[in-house]
């Protein structure tokens, strides 16, 4: 099942993301069926669905981490052309460190666990091609600094740090090459409530400064509901049912988007 | 036609003592290695009559290069006369019935381990090192194969952020030895532990540099006149050991790399580091007649 995510919109200009018919499978298990997807700039789209359903394969194939059997993406940015699936891997590694940013669920996926937090942030920096240590030092202290991370612990190792602190250096060296693209796979899950709380005050006012197009993952309808501007809706690898935030949340039209919606322990 | 008339007669050993085949594979891939400055061949290293990781890849490529009429020079961390150098001199020796010597200026090849010279070496010389572990992203990158992918793309970044968490936690640059260099602006490759005092001897030299692991089964070269860069950041400087006021305390020998002796009284002496160079400075302040080469360093700076 296809299902456009073009009709109703915020603001009206080209979307800065689309991919088309991403289609995925694993030996037997097809783990994403014709998704097909929008996000505009300065926008951020929700994804939302069950453990399985194949939201967290879509955003890696959105930072181009996963080849899809099928499907098209592209990015309307001005020194990217063509069908980014099509990129080889030295192509797909440049495209990502500079425009793409991604903060996962495991921090241990995203982060260098015994290196400082500043070093994890400068990586990004050194992949981009800056050989400044002075320029290193600031930039990495800046992007900490927009993360409200305690600076004066910004050369400690993020395995000496708190999953939420770890979260912050994740999100520092997502933002610190100022991408055109953020995706955030479960930002906060495993998180206590409190620090969620914090967590997702700093993305939402991050996004409200830098304008920055965001794709959140998530399978807590609370995240998607605080942060996002469009909702997708996934189960099974396809996309059920998709719109603005409040009209998927309060009007529900799929059985199961009704089900998740009134689901309560 | 027989087997016979077609075949050599059988000989207890072969010259060189490496077989034929075994010295024409390595090198071919030297010859790939020189063609790809810098980027590692792999072969299929022999056994030979010593133990992995005593310089038994510097050995096969030193087996594959001797003729009769070359001399051979082995130093050992920058000595001629440590139990290694020697039994690898007299190995060489007795495989190919070339002469040998300890004199930088006589040899035609010279193996070493860890260290380079003093004195400048030419274009009708060879310097193979001996090399332990060749592979420089294997402190950032254990996966040998996603290492090699780094090296097709160049993506040295971790490289670089090896040194960024060095100066971080201590301030400056704490890599010693087996400093990771950029060669012909492409591979970074290590120049095996030669310290710091020796990679600028690399860049755009006279001399053929071929590093060999016996162990990692990897051969890389330095070809003639070709760019060593150290890994550097733009406004942290590459500094070499600050030897150039030290006196070796038996030579008098002063502005070259020393080896450090710590005394009882907790106080150290210091004796150069090359030691042939060092027997040259005493003879000669002994009145003999000594052909001193001119060296890289001059007072402690890099001179070329």
């Amino acid at each position: 099942m296809t299902l456009s995510l073009d009709a109703p919109r915020l603001v009206t200009t080209q979307p800065l993301l689309t991919a088309r018919d991403v289609s995925k499978s694993y030996g037997a298990v097809q783990a994403l069926r014709n998704v097909s997807a929008t996000a505009y700039p300065g926008e951020v789209l929700g994804i939302v669905g069950e453990s399985g359903s194949g939201k967290s394969t879509f955003l890696r194939c959105l930072n181009l981490e996963e080849t899809p059997d099928t499907g098209s993406y592209t990015l309307d940015l001005p020194d990217v052309q063509g069908n980014l699936f099509d990129l080889d891997r030295f192509g797909r590694r440049m495209l990502c460190a500079k425009r793409i940013g991604i903060v996962y669920q495991n921090p241990h996926l995203g982060l260098l666990m015994t290196h400082s937090s500043s070093g994890n942030v400068a990586e990004r920096l050194l992949i981009a091609g800056e050989r400044s240590f002075a320029t290193l030092r600031a930039k990495a202290r800046g992007a900490l600094e927009a993360s409200e991370f305690p600076l004066e612990r910004m050369d400690a190792p993020p395995i000496e740090l708190s999953g939420g602190m770890q979260q912050r250096v994740q999100l520092a060296k997502a933002i610190a090459l100022e991408p055109a693209l953020l995706l955030l796979d479960e930002p906060t899950t495993g998180l206590d409530v409190s620090v969620q709380a914090l967590v997702l005050d700093t993305l939402k006012r991050l996004q409200a400064e830098r304008r920055i197009t965001m794709v959140i993952v998530s399978h807590d309808l609370g995240v998607i509901r605080t942060m996002s501007d469009r909702v997708m809706v996934m189960r099974r690898g396809e996309v059920v049912e998709a719109g603005l935030a409040d009209q998927v949340f309060q009007d529900p039209q799929h059985a199961y988007t009704q089900q998740l919606v009134h689901a309560k322990l | 036609m027989s087997l016979k008339s077609l075949t050599r007669e059988w000989e207890p050993m072969s010259y060189g003592f490496l077989d034929a085949s075994a010295k024409r594979e390595v090198r071919r891939k030297m010859l790939k290695a020189i063609a790809v400055p810098g980027c590692q061949m792999p072969y299929a290293s022999r056994e030979v009559p010593m133990a992995r990781g005593w310089g038994t890849g510097g050995l096969q490529v030193s087996c594959t290069l001797l003729n009769p009429r070359m001399s051979i020079k082995v130093i050992d961390q920058g000595a001629d006369d440590s139990v290694n150098a020697v039994s690898i001199r007299k190995f060489l020796a007795r495989v190919s019935g070339a002469p040998v010597t300890m004199n930088t200026l006589e040899a035609d090849l010279i193996q070493s381990r860890h260290r380079i010279p003093e004195e400048v070496l030419r274009a009708d010389q060879v310097l193979v090192l001996q090399v332990p572990n060749p592979e420089p992203l294997r402190s950032v990158q254990p996966n040998l194969s996603i290492a090699r992918q780094m090296h097709a793309d160049a993506d040295y970044g971790r490289m670089w952020l090896q040194l960024y968490e060095q100066i971080v936690r201590s301030g400056r640059v704490m890599q010693g030895a087996s400093y990771p260099s950029l060669v012909n602006g492409r591979f970074v490759m290590t120049p095996s532990p030669i310290p710091r005092w020796d990679v600028p001897k690399l860049n755009m030299a006279n001399h053929l540099t071929i590093l060999s692991a016996g162990r990692e089964k990897r051969i890389h070269a330095v070809p003639p006149f070709t760019r060593v860069e150290p890994l550097v950041f733009d406004d942290v400087p590459y500094r070499v050991e600050e030897h150039g006021a030290l006196v070796c305390h038996r030579s008098g020998a002063k502005g070259f790399f020393m080896n450090e002796i710590p005394q009882d009284d907790g106080s150290s002496s210091y004796e150069v580091s090359d030691s042939e160079w060092g027997v040259k400075t005493i003879r000669l302040a002994e009145g003999a007649r000594v052909e001193m080469g001119k060296t890289w360093y001059r007072n402690g700076e890099f001179s070329q």
